[in-house]
Protein backbone atom coordinates (compact mmCIF):
# COMPACT_ATOMS: atom_id res chain seq x y z
CA UNK A 1 0.00 0.00 0.00
CA UNK A 2 2.80 2.37 1.01
CA UNK A 3 4.73 1.47 -2.12
CA UNK A 4 1.63 2.21 -4.22
CA UNK A 5 1.17 5.56 -2.50
CA UNK A 6 4.84 6.39 -2.95
CA UNK A 7 4.57 5.44 -6.62
CA UNK A 8 1.53 7.65 -7.08
CA UNK A 9 3.24 10.52 -5.27
CA UNK A 10 6.30 10.14 -7.45
CA UNK A 11 4.16 10.11 -10.58
CA UNK A 12 2.29 13.27 -9.55
CA UNK A 13 5.53 15.04 -8.67
CA UNK A 14 7.03 14.05 -12.03
CA UNK A 15 3.97 15.43 -13.84
CA UNK A 16 4.16 18.69 -11.89
CA UNK A 17 7.87 19.09 -12.64
CA UNK A 18 7.17 18.44 -16.33
CA UNK A 19 4.33 20.97 -16.31
CA UNK A 20 6.68 23.54 -14.77
CA UNK A 21 9.29 22.82 -17.42
CA UNK A 22 6.65 23.16 -20.14
CA UNK A 23 5.63 26.57 -18.79
CA UNK A 24 9.23 27.77 -18.63
CA UNK A 25 9.67 26.48 -22.18
CA UNK A 26 6.63 28.50 -23.31
CA UNK A 27 7.93 31.65 -21.62
CA UNK A 28 11.29 31.31 -23.35
CA UNK A 29 9.52 30.63 -26.63
CA UNK A 30 7.37 33.76 -26.30
CA UNK A 31 10.48 35.78 -25.46
CA UNK A 32 12.17 34.53 -28.65
CA UNK A 33 9.30 35.66 -30.90
CA UNK A 34 10.63 39.20 -31.25
CA UNK A 35 13.61 37.77 -33.19
CA UNK A 36 11.17 37.08 -36.04
CA UNK A 37 10.85 40.81 -36.75
CA UNK A 38 14.48 40.64 -37.92
CA UNK A 39 14.02 37.41 -39.89
CA UNK A 40 10.48 37.26 -41.32
CA UNK A 41 11.68 34.82 -43.98
CA UNK A 42 11.96 32.08 -41.36
CA UNK A 43 8.30 32.57 -40.43
CA UNK A 44 7.12 32.53 -44.04
CA UNK A 45 8.97 29.28 -44.74
CA UNK A 46 7.35 27.61 -41.73
CA UNK A 47 3.92 28.96 -42.66
CA UNK A 48 4.32 27.06 -45.89
CA UNK A 49 5.52 23.89 -44.13
CA UNK A 50 2.90 23.70 -41.37
CA UNK A 51 0.08 25.60 -43.08
CA UNK A 52 0.09 25.18 -46.84
CA UNK A 53 1.23 21.56 -46.71
CA UNK A 54 -1.62 20.77 -44.28
CA UNK A 55 -4.21 22.05 -46.76
CA UNK A 56 -4.94 18.76 -48.58
CA UNK A 57 -5.94 16.88 -45.41
CA UNK A 58 -7.94 19.86 -44.16
CA UNK A 59 -9.79 20.33 -47.46
CA UNK A 60 -10.67 16.67 -47.93
CA UNK A 61 -11.64 16.15 -44.26
CA UNK A 62 -13.73 19.33 -44.19
CA UNK A 63 -15.59 18.32 -47.32
CA UNK A 64 -16.47 14.86 -46.00
CA UNK A 65 -17.42 16.09 -42.54
CA UNK A 66 -19.76 18.67 -44.10
CA UNK A 67 -21.29 16.05 -46.38
CA UNK A 68 -21.88 13.67 -43.48
CA UNK A 69 -23.47 16.48 -41.46
CA UNK A 70 -25.76 17.22 -44.39
CA UNK A 71 -26.83 13.58 -44.66
CA UNK A 72 -27.32 13.06 -40.91
CA UNK A 73 -29.06 16.39 -40.44
CA UNK A 74 -31.44 15.69 -43.33
CA UNK A 75 -32.29 12.20 -42.01
CA UNK A 76 -33.28 13.68 -38.64
CA UNK A 77 -34.96 16.91 -39.78
CA UNK A 78 -37.02 15.46 -42.61
CA UNK A 79 -39.38 13.73 -40.10
CA UNK A 80 -40.28 17.12 -38.67
CA UNK A 81 -40.46 18.92 -41.99
CA UNK A 82 -37.62 21.15 -40.82
CA UNK A 83 -35.12 20.53 -43.61
CA UNK A 84 -34.98 24.26 -44.29
CA UNK A 85 -32.97 24.51 -41.03
CA UNK A 86 -30.31 22.20 -42.41
CA UNK A 87 -28.02 25.10 -43.33
CA UNK A 88 -28.09 26.35 -39.76
CA UNK A 89 -27.42 22.90 -38.31
CA UNK A 90 -24.45 22.29 -40.61
CA UNK A 91 -23.01 25.78 -40.16
CA UNK A 92 -23.37 25.99 -36.37
CA UNK A 93 -21.99 22.47 -35.85
CA UNK A 94 -18.96 23.30 -37.93
CA UNK A 95 -18.36 26.85 -36.73
CA UNK A 96 -18.84 26.24 -33.01
CA UNK A 97 -17.39 22.76 -32.55
CA UNK A 98 -16.35 20.50 -35.38
CA UNK A 99 -14.30 23.04 -37.31
CA UNK A 100 -11.96 24.12 -34.49
CA UNK A 101 -11.75 20.70 -32.80
CA UNK A 102 -11.27 18.52 -35.87
CA UNK A 103 -8.83 20.97 -37.44
CA UNK A 104 -6.74 20.94 -34.25
CA UNK A 105 -6.82 17.13 -34.10
CA UNK A 106 -5.89 16.81 -37.78
CA UNK A 107 -3.17 19.45 -37.34
CA UNK A 108 -1.74 17.54 -34.36
CA UNK A 109 -1.63 14.34 -36.40
CA UNK A 110 -0.18 15.89 -39.54
CA UNK A 111 1.97 18.89 -38.54
CA UNK A 112 2.35 18.50 -34.75
CA UNK A 113 3.81 15.01 -34.97
CA UNK A 114 6.12 16.17 -37.76
CA UNK A 115 7.32 19.11 -35.64
CA UNK A 116 8.07 16.80 -32.70
CA UNK A 117 9.93 14.31 -34.87
CA UNK A 118 11.91 17.08 -36.58
CA UNK A 119 12.99 18.79 -33.36
CA UNK A 120 13.63 15.46 -31.63
CA UNK A 121 15.84 14.28 -34.49
CA UNK A 122 17.67 17.61 -34.61
CA UNK A 123 18.42 17.05 -30.94
CA UNK A 124 19.40 13.40 -31.41
CA UNK A 125 21.78 14.27 -34.27
CA UNK A 126 23.33 17.14 -32.27
CA UNK A 127 22.09 19.77 -34.73
CA UNK A 128 20.60 21.86 -31.92
CA UNK A 129 23.80 21.52 -29.88
CA UNK A 130 25.93 22.51 -32.87
CA UNK A 131 23.69 25.54 -33.40
CA UNK A 132 24.24 26.56 -29.77
CA UNK A 133 27.98 26.06 -30.22
CA UNK A 134 27.80 28.46 -33.18
CA UNK A 135 26.25 30.98 -30.76
CA UNK A 136 22.85 30.70 -32.44
CA UNK A 137 19.89 30.29 -30.10
CA UNK A 138 17.68 27.40 -31.33
CA UNK A 139 14.71 29.04 -29.61
CA UNK A 140 15.04 32.03 -31.92
CA UNK A 141 16.21 30.27 -35.07
CA UNK A 142 14.28 26.99 -34.97
CA UNK A 143 11.49 26.92 -32.40
CA UNK A 144 9.98 30.42 -32.50
CA UNK A 145 9.29 30.46 -36.28
CA UNK A 146 7.59 27.07 -36.08
CA UNK A 147 5.54 28.10 -33.05
CA UNK A 148 4.28 31.38 -34.49
CA UNK A 149 3.65 29.85 -37.91
CA UNK A 150 1.58 27.10 -36.30
CA UNK A 151 -0.37 29.59 -34.19
CA UNK A 152 -1.20 31.61 -37.31
CA UNK A 153 -1.93 28.56 -39.47
CA UNK A 154 -4.42 26.77 -37.20
CA UNK A 155 -7.12 29.53 -37.19
CA UNK A 156 -6.75 29.96 -40.97
CA UNK A 157 -6.99 26.19 -41.50
CA UNK A 158 -10.04 26.16 -39.21
CA UNK A 159 -11.71 28.83 -41.34
CA UNK A 160 -10.95 26.85 -44.50
CA UNK A 161 -12.14 23.58 -42.93
CA UNK A 162 -15.41 25.22 -41.87
CA UNK A 163 -16.02 26.89 -45.25
CA UNK A 164 -15.36 23.70 -47.18
CA UNK A 165 -17.52 21.76 -44.71
CA UNK A 166 -20.46 24.11 -45.29
CA UNK A 167 -19.93 23.69 -49.02
CA UNK A 168 -19.96 19.90 -48.59
CA UNK A 169 -23.19 20.17 -46.59
CA UNK A 170 -24.68 22.32 -49.36
CA UNK A 171 -23.72 19.86 -52.09
CA UNK A 172 -25.35 16.93 -50.27
CA UNK A 173 -28.45 18.63 -48.95
CA UNK A 174 -29.30 21.00 -51.82
CA UNK A 175 -27.91 19.32 -54.92
CA UNK A 176 -28.36 15.68 -53.92
CA UNK A 177 -31.29 15.65 -51.46
CA UNK A 178 -33.28 18.53 -52.92
CA UNK A 179 -33.41 20.91 -49.96
CA UNK A 180 -34.26 24.45 -51.04
CA UNK A 181 -31.05 26.35 -51.66
CA UNK A 182 -32.48 29.74 -50.73
CA UNK A 183 -33.73 28.41 -47.40
CA UNK A 184 -30.38 26.72 -46.76
CA UNK A 185 -28.46 29.99 -47.03
CA UNK A 186 -31.15 32.27 -45.60
CA UNK A 187 -31.58 30.23 -42.40
CA UNK A 188 -27.83 30.10 -41.98
CA UNK A 189 -27.53 33.85 -42.47
CA UNK A 190 -30.29 34.49 -39.95
CA UNK A 191 -29.07 32.19 -37.20
CA UNK A 192 -25.27 32.36 -37.36
CA UNK A 193 -23.86 35.37 -35.51
CA UNK A 194 -20.54 36.87 -36.45
CA UNK A 195 -19.06 37.51 -33.01
CA UNK A 196 -20.92 34.98 -30.84
CA UNK A 197 -20.44 32.05 -33.23
CA UNK A 198 -17.68 32.78 -35.74
CA UNK A 199 -15.64 34.90 -33.31
CA UNK A 200 -15.85 32.44 -30.44
CA UNK A 201 -15.62 29.27 -32.50
CA UNK A 202 -13.41 29.87 -35.49
CA UNK A 203 -11.23 32.59 -33.97
CA UNK A 204 -10.87 32.18 -30.20
CA UNK A 205 -11.20 28.41 -29.93
CA UNK A 206 -8.88 27.73 -32.84
CA UNK A 207 -6.34 30.25 -31.52
CA UNK A 208 -6.29 28.44 -28.15
CA UNK A 209 -6.07 25.04 -29.83
CA UNK A 210 -3.31 26.27 -32.13
CA UNK A 211 -1.28 27.48 -29.18
CA UNK A 212 -1.82 24.18 -27.34
CA UNK A 213 -0.98 22.00 -30.35
CA UNK A 214 2.24 23.84 -31.20
CA UNK A 215 3.37 24.25 -27.61
CA UNK A 216 2.95 20.53 -26.93
CA UNK A 217 4.58 19.49 -30.22
CA UNK A 218 7.67 21.66 -29.78
CA UNK A 219 8.06 20.91 -26.08
CA UNK A 220 7.84 17.15 -26.63
CA UNK A 221 10.41 17.36 -29.44
CA UNK A 222 12.78 19.52 -27.39
CA UNK A 223 12.50 17.25 -24.35
CA UNK A 224 12.67 13.98 -26.32
CA UNK A 225 15.34 11.50 -25.35
CA UNK A 226 17.98 11.64 -28.11
CA UNK A 227 17.35 8.08 -29.30
CA UNK A 228 15.08 6.60 -31.96
CA UNK A 229 12.81 5.19 -29.26
CA UNK A 230 12.78 8.55 -27.44
CA UNK A 231 11.72 10.43 -30.57
CA UNK A 232 9.09 7.80 -31.35
CA UNK A 233 7.60 8.06 -27.85
CA UNK A 234 7.66 11.86 -27.97
CA UNK A 235 5.79 11.84 -31.29
CA UNK A 236 3.11 9.56 -29.85
CA UNK A 237 2.85 11.73 -26.73
CA UNK A 238 2.35 14.82 -28.90
CA UNK A 239 -0.71 13.38 -30.64
CA UNK A 240 -2.20 11.92 -27.43
CA UNK A 241 -1.54 14.99 -25.25
CA UNK A 242 -2.74 17.46 -27.89
CA UNK A 243 -5.91 15.48 -28.54
CA UNK A 244 -6.78 15.28 -24.84
CA UNK A 245 -5.85 18.92 -24.23
CA UNK A 246 -7.92 20.12 -27.18
CA UNK A 247 -10.99 18.10 -26.11
CA UNK A 248 -10.65 19.20 -22.47
CA UNK A 249 -10.18 22.85 -23.36
CA UNK A 250 -13.04 22.62 -25.86
CA UNK A 251 -15.38 21.67 -23.03
CA UNK A 252 -14.13 24.54 -20.88
CA UNK A 253 -14.37 27.09 -23.68
CA UNK A 254 -17.79 25.85 -24.79
CA UNK A 255 -19.07 26.13 -21.23
CA UNK A 256 -17.73 29.68 -21.00
CA UNK A 257 -18.89 30.80 -24.44
CA UNK A 258 -22.18 29.02 -24.96
CA UNK A 259 -23.06 27.54 -21.54
CA UNK A 260 -25.89 29.06 -19.56
CA UNK A 261 -23.85 29.53 -16.35
CA UNK B 1 56.26 19.11 -15.64
CA UNK B 2 54.54 22.50 -15.81
CA UNK B 3 53.30 24.01 -19.04
CA UNK B 4 55.57 27.02 -18.76
CA UNK B 5 58.57 24.71 -18.72
CA UNK B 6 57.48 23.07 -21.96
CA UNK B 7 56.20 26.12 -23.81
CA UNK B 8 58.26 29.21 -22.87
CA UNK B 9 56.04 32.24 -22.07
CA UNK B 10 57.91 34.49 -24.49
CA UNK B 11 56.69 32.27 -27.31
CA UNK B 12 53.11 31.99 -26.10
CA UNK B 13 51.95 35.05 -24.15
CA UNK B 14 49.17 34.26 -21.67
CA UNK B 15 50.07 30.62 -21.90
CA UNK B 16 46.85 28.88 -20.97
CA UNK B 17 43.70 29.14 -23.05
CA UNK B 18 41.64 26.92 -20.76
CA UNK B 19 42.10 26.42 -17.03
CA UNK B 20 40.18 23.78 -15.13
CA UNK B 21 40.43 23.67 -11.35
CA UNK B 22 38.82 21.21 -8.95
CA UNK B 23 36.24 20.10 -11.52
CA UNK B 24 33.64 17.67 -10.19
CA UNK B 25 30.70 16.52 -12.25
CA UNK B 26 28.07 13.90 -11.49
CA UNK B 27 25.56 12.19 -13.75
CA UNK B 28 22.65 10.38 -12.07
CA UNK B 29 24.65 10.46 -8.83
CA UNK B 30 27.65 8.76 -10.49
CA UNK B 31 30.88 10.78 -10.43
CA UNK B 32 32.17 11.48 -13.95
CA UNK B 33 34.92 13.86 -12.78
CA UNK B 34 36.32 14.10 -9.29
CA UNK B 35 38.39 17.24 -8.55
CA UNK B 36 40.10 17.36 -11.95
CA UNK B 37 42.74 20.00 -12.77
CA UNK B 38 43.72 20.76 -16.38
CA UNK B 39 45.59 23.45 -18.31
CA UNK B 40 45.17 23.72 -22.08
CA UNK B 41 48.08 25.63 -23.64
CA UNK B 42 47.27 28.39 -26.09
CA UNK B 43 48.18 27.88 -29.74
CA UNK B 44 48.87 24.18 -29.33
CA UNK B 45 47.14 20.91 -30.09
CA UNK B 46 46.14 19.31 -26.79
CA UNK B 47 44.68 15.83 -26.71
CA UNK B 48 42.48 14.45 -23.97
CA UNK B 49 42.58 10.71 -24.15
CA UNK B 50 41.17 7.82 -22.25
CA UNK B 51 39.08 4.69 -22.64
CA UNK B 52 35.48 4.86 -23.87
CA UNK B 53 33.01 6.08 -21.29
CA UNK B 54 35.45 8.09 -19.20
CA UNK B 55 33.71 11.39 -19.87
CA UNK B 56 35.92 12.87 -22.59
CA UNK B 57 32.99 14.30 -24.53
CA UNK B 58 31.46 15.49 -21.25
CA UNK B 59 34.66 17.43 -20.61
CA UNK B 60 34.30 19.22 -23.96
CA UNK B 61 30.68 20.02 -23.11
CA UNK B 62 31.81 21.46 -19.78
CA UNK B 63 34.55 23.56 -21.38
CA UNK B 64 32.12 24.92 -23.98
CA UNK B 65 29.46 25.70 -21.37
CA UNK B 66 26.92 23.14 -22.61
CA UNK B 67 27.02 21.58 -19.14
CA UNK B 68 27.60 23.12 -15.71
CA UNK B 69 30.02 21.54 -13.26
CA UNK B 70 28.82 20.45 -9.81
CA UNK B 71 31.99 21.89 -8.28
CA UNK B 72 35.15 23.62 -9.43
CA UNK B 73 35.92 26.27 -11.99
CA UNK B 74 36.42 26.27 -15.76
CA UNK B 75 37.98 29.35 -17.34
CA UNK B 76 38.28 30.01 -21.06
CA UNK B 77 40.42 33.03 -21.89
CA UNK B 78 40.25 33.98 -18.22
CA UNK B 79 36.44 33.97 -18.18
CA UNK B 80 34.56 31.53 -15.96
CA UNK B 81 32.36 29.77 -18.51
CA UNK B 82 29.63 28.45 -16.23
CA UNK B 83 29.05 31.82 -14.57
CA UNK B 84 28.25 33.56 -17.86
CA UNK B 85 24.76 34.68 -18.84
CA UNK B 86 23.48 33.15 -22.10
CA UNK B 87 24.27 36.27 -24.13
CA UNK B 88 27.87 36.42 -22.86
CA UNK B 89 28.30 32.69 -23.37
CA UNK B 90 27.19 33.07 -26.98
CA UNK B 91 29.69 35.93 -27.40
CA UNK B 92 32.43 33.62 -26.14
CA UNK B 93 31.29 30.79 -28.42
CA UNK B 94 31.72 33.00 -31.47
CA UNK B 95 35.42 32.58 -30.74
CA UNK B 96 35.12 28.80 -30.38
CA UNK B 97 34.40 26.14 -32.96
CA UNK B 98 33.38 22.59 -32.23
CA UNK B 99 33.55 19.52 -34.42
CA UNK B 100 30.92 17.07 -33.24
CA UNK B 101 31.47 13.35 -33.47
CA UNK B 102 28.52 12.99 -35.83
CA UNK B 103 29.38 16.14 -37.80
CA UNK B 104 25.96 17.53 -36.80
CA UNK B 105 25.39 19.10 -40.23
CA UNK B 106 21.97 20.62 -40.84
CA UNK B 107 20.27 18.00 -42.97
CA UNK B 108 17.96 20.46 -44.74
CA UNK B 109 20.85 22.64 -45.96
CA UNK B 110 23.41 21.92 -48.69
CA UNK B 111 27.13 21.74 -47.97
CA UNK B 112 27.53 25.35 -49.09
CA UNK B 113 24.65 26.57 -46.91
CA UNK B 114 25.94 24.63 -43.91
CA UNK B 115 29.30 26.39 -44.10
CA UNK B 116 27.63 29.72 -44.81
CA UNK B 117 25.27 29.31 -41.84
CA UNK B 118 27.45 30.93 -39.11
CA UNK B 119 28.47 33.71 -41.52
CA UNK B 120 24.87 34.53 -42.33
CA UNK B 121 23.87 34.42 -38.66
CA UNK B 122 26.65 36.57 -37.25
CA UNK B 123 27.73 38.90 -40.03
CA UNK B 124 26.08 41.22 -42.51
CA UNK B 125 28.53 40.45 -45.28
CA UNK B 126 27.39 40.79 -48.90
CA UNK B 127 26.50 37.56 -50.66
CA UNK B 128 29.55 37.69 -52.95
CA UNK B 129 31.89 37.85 -49.96
CA UNK B 130 30.06 35.04 -48.18
CA UNK B 131 30.45 32.93 -51.32
CA UNK B 132 34.16 33.64 -51.46
CA UNK B 133 34.66 32.81 -47.77
CA UNK B 134 32.67 29.59 -48.00
CA UNK B 135 34.62 28.45 -51.04
CA UNK B 136 37.90 29.25 -49.23
CA UNK B 137 36.86 27.18 -46.21
CA UNK B 138 35.68 24.31 -48.41
CA UNK B 139 38.92 24.46 -50.39
CA UNK B 140 40.85 24.16 -47.12
CA UNK B 141 39.13 20.84 -46.40
CA UNK B 142 39.26 19.71 -50.03
CA UNK B 143 35.51 19.76 -50.65
CA UNK B 144 34.98 22.84 -52.80
CA UNK B 145 33.60 20.57 -55.52
CA UNK B 146 31.00 19.11 -53.14
CA UNK B 147 29.37 22.45 -52.34
CA UNK B 148 26.02 21.55 -53.89
CA UNK B 149 25.66 18.13 -52.26
CA UNK B 150 23.27 17.52 -49.39
CA UNK B 151 24.59 16.02 -46.12
CA UNK B 152 22.81 12.71 -46.86
CA UNK B 153 24.96 12.36 -50.00
CA UNK B 154 28.26 12.64 -48.08
CA UNK B 155 30.39 9.85 -46.63
CA UNK B 156 31.21 9.99 -42.92
CA UNK B 157 34.67 11.40 -43.59
CA UNK B 158 33.36 14.04 -45.97
CA UNK B 159 30.64 15.08 -43.50
CA UNK B 160 33.28 15.52 -40.82
CA UNK B 161 35.38 17.69 -43.16
CA UNK B 162 32.36 19.85 -44.05
CA UNK B 163 31.67 20.22 -40.33
CA UNK B 164 35.29 21.27 -39.88
CA UNK B 165 34.93 23.90 -42.61
CA UNK B 166 31.81 25.19 -40.83
CA UNK B 167 33.65 25.20 -37.48
CA UNK B 168 36.37 27.47 -38.89
CA UNK B 169 33.96 29.70 -40.85
CA UNK B 170 34.12 32.50 -38.30
CA UNK B 171 37.89 32.14 -37.81
CA UNK B 172 37.67 31.02 -34.16
CA UNK B 173 40.56 31.14 -31.73
CA UNK B 174 39.87 27.66 -30.41
CA UNK B 175 38.45 24.46 -31.86
CA UNK B 176 37.16 21.50 -29.88
CA UNK B 177 37.26 18.16 -31.69
CA UNK B 178 35.04 15.37 -30.38
CA UNK B 179 36.39 12.00 -31.54
CA UNK B 180 37.41 13.32 -34.98
CA UNK B 181 38.90 9.98 -36.11
CA UNK B 182 36.16 7.62 -34.95
CA UNK B 183 34.80 5.39 -37.71
CA UNK B 184 37.02 6.83 -40.46
CA UNK B 185 38.67 4.84 -43.21
CA UNK B 186 42.50 5.06 -43.29
CA UNK B 187 42.60 7.69 -46.04
CA UNK B 188 39.97 9.94 -44.41
CA UNK B 189 41.75 9.53 -41.11
CA UNK B 190 45.12 10.53 -42.58
CA UNK B 191 43.49 13.55 -44.25
CA UNK B 192 41.84 14.64 -41.02
CA UNK B 193 45.04 14.20 -39.00
CA UNK B 194 46.96 16.38 -41.45
CA UNK B 195 44.12 18.88 -41.68
CA UNK B 196 43.82 19.41 -37.93
CA UNK B 197 47.54 20.04 -37.56
CA UNK B 198 47.72 22.28 -40.63
CA UNK B 199 44.72 24.36 -39.60
CA UNK B 200 46.05 24.75 -36.08
CA UNK B 201 49.41 26.04 -37.31
CA UNK B 202 48.14 28.10 -40.24
CA UNK B 203 45.35 29.84 -38.33
CA UNK B 204 47.14 30.06 -34.99
CA UNK B 205 44.38 28.12 -33.24
CA UNK B 206 44.18 26.37 -29.92
CA UNK B 207 42.96 22.84 -30.58
CA UNK B 208 41.53 20.41 -28.06
CA UNK B 209 41.08 16.88 -29.34
CA UNK B 210 39.14 14.26 -27.47
CA UNK B 211 39.98 10.81 -28.78
CA UNK B 212 40.98 7.26 -27.99
CA UNK B 213 42.81 6.74 -31.27
CA UNK B 214 46.31 6.74 -29.80
CA UNK B 215 48.46 6.59 -32.94
CA UNK B 216 46.71 9.36 -34.85
CA UNK B 217 46.30 11.65 -31.86
CA UNK B 218 49.86 11.29 -30.61
CA UNK B 219 51.08 12.09 -34.13
CA UNK B 220 49.72 15.64 -34.00
CA UNK B 221 49.35 16.49 -30.29
CA UNK B 222 51.74 18.83 -28.52
CA UNK B 223 50.41 17.90 -25.11
CA UNK B 224 48.40 14.96 -23.78
CA UNK B 225 46.09 14.34 -20.84
CA UNK B 226 45.09 10.80 -20.01
CA UNK B 227 41.93 10.50 -17.96
CA UNK B 228 40.27 7.51 -16.41
CA UNK B 229 37.69 6.93 -13.68
CA UNK B 230 37.08 10.65 -13.29
CA UNK B 231 40.69 11.65 -12.72
CA UNK B 232 43.72 12.77 -14.71
CA UNK B 233 45.99 9.73 -14.65
CA UNK B 234 48.95 11.30 -16.46
CA UNK B 235 49.82 14.30 -18.58
CA UNK B 236 52.76 15.57 -20.57
CA UNK B 237 54.19 15.65 -24.05
CA UNK B 238 53.82 12.56 -26.25
CA UNK B 239 57.46 11.71 -25.56
CA UNK B 240 56.90 11.94 -21.77
CA UNK B 241 53.94 9.61 -21.92
CA UNK B 242 55.61 7.18 -24.24
CA UNK B 243 58.36 6.75 -21.65
CA UNK B 244 56.03 6.79 -18.63
CA UNK B 245 56.65 4.19 -15.95
CA UNK B 246 52.96 4.03 -15.08
CA UNK B 247 51.55 0.58 -15.96
CA UNK B 248 48.18 2.22 -16.74
CA UNK B 249 49.77 4.63 -19.22
CA UNK B 250 51.81 1.83 -20.71
CA UNK B 251 48.72 -0.32 -21.20
CA UNK B 252 46.71 2.50 -22.82
CA UNK B 253 49.43 4.01 -24.99
CA UNK B 254 50.56 0.64 -26.32
CA UNK B 255 47.09 -0.93 -26.51
CA UNK B 256 48.00 -3.90 -24.31
CA UNK B 257 45.11 -6.26 -23.48
CA UNK B 258 46.51 -7.00 -19.99
CA UNK B 259 47.15 -4.37 -17.38
CA UNK B 260 45.60 -2.44 -14.51
CA UNK B 261 42.69 -1.29 -16.65
CA UNK B 262 39.95 -3.91 -16.63
CA UNK B 263 38.09 -4.87 -19.79
CA UNK B 264 35.00 -5.74 -17.75
CA UNK B 265 32.47 -3.32 -16.35
CA UNK B 266 32.30 -3.70 -12.53
CA UNK B 267 30.19 -6.77 -11.71
CA UNK B 268 29.76 -9.40 -8.98
CA UNK B 269 31.91 -12.56 -9.28
CA UNK B 270 31.10 -14.45 -12.48
CA UNK B 271 30.53 -17.83 -10.82
CA UNK B 272 28.16 -16.53 -8.14
CA UNK B 273 26.31 -14.50 -10.78
CA UNK B 274 25.73 -17.63 -12.88
CA UNK B 275 24.56 -19.64 -9.87
CA UNK B 276 22.27 -16.87 -8.57
CA UNK B 277 19.53 -17.71 -11.09
CA UNK B 278 19.69 -21.42 -10.34
CA UNK B 279 19.49 -20.96 -6.57
CA UNK B 280 16.63 -18.46 -6.95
Amino acid sequence: MMAWLAGMGGFVLDRLVRLGRANLFLLRLLGALRFLFQRPGLLIKQLYVVGVLSLPIILVSGLFVGMVLGLQGYANLVDFGATSSLGTVVALSLIRELGPVLTALLYAGRAGSALTAEIGLMKATEQLASMQMMAVDPFQRVLAPRFLAGCIAVPILTGIFTAVGILGGYVVSVIQLGVDGGAFWAQMQAKVQLFADVGNGVLIKSAVFGLLANWVALFEGYEALPTSEGVSRATTRTVVTTSLAVLGWDFLLTALMFGDW
Amino acid sequence: MSLSAIFPPELTPDITAVTVRGLSFYRDGRPIFDRVDLDIPRGKVTAIMGPSGTGKTTLLQLISGQLRPDAGRIEVDGVCVHELQRRDLYQLRQRMGMLFQSGALFTDLSVFENVAFPLREHTRLPETLIRTLVLMKLEAVGLRGARDLMPAQLSGGMARRVALARAIALDPLMILYDEPFAGQDPISMAVLVKLIRTLNDALGLTSIIVSHDVKETVAIADYLYLISAGRVVEHGTPRDLDCSASPWVDQFMHARPDGPMSFHYPAPPYFSDLLAEASA
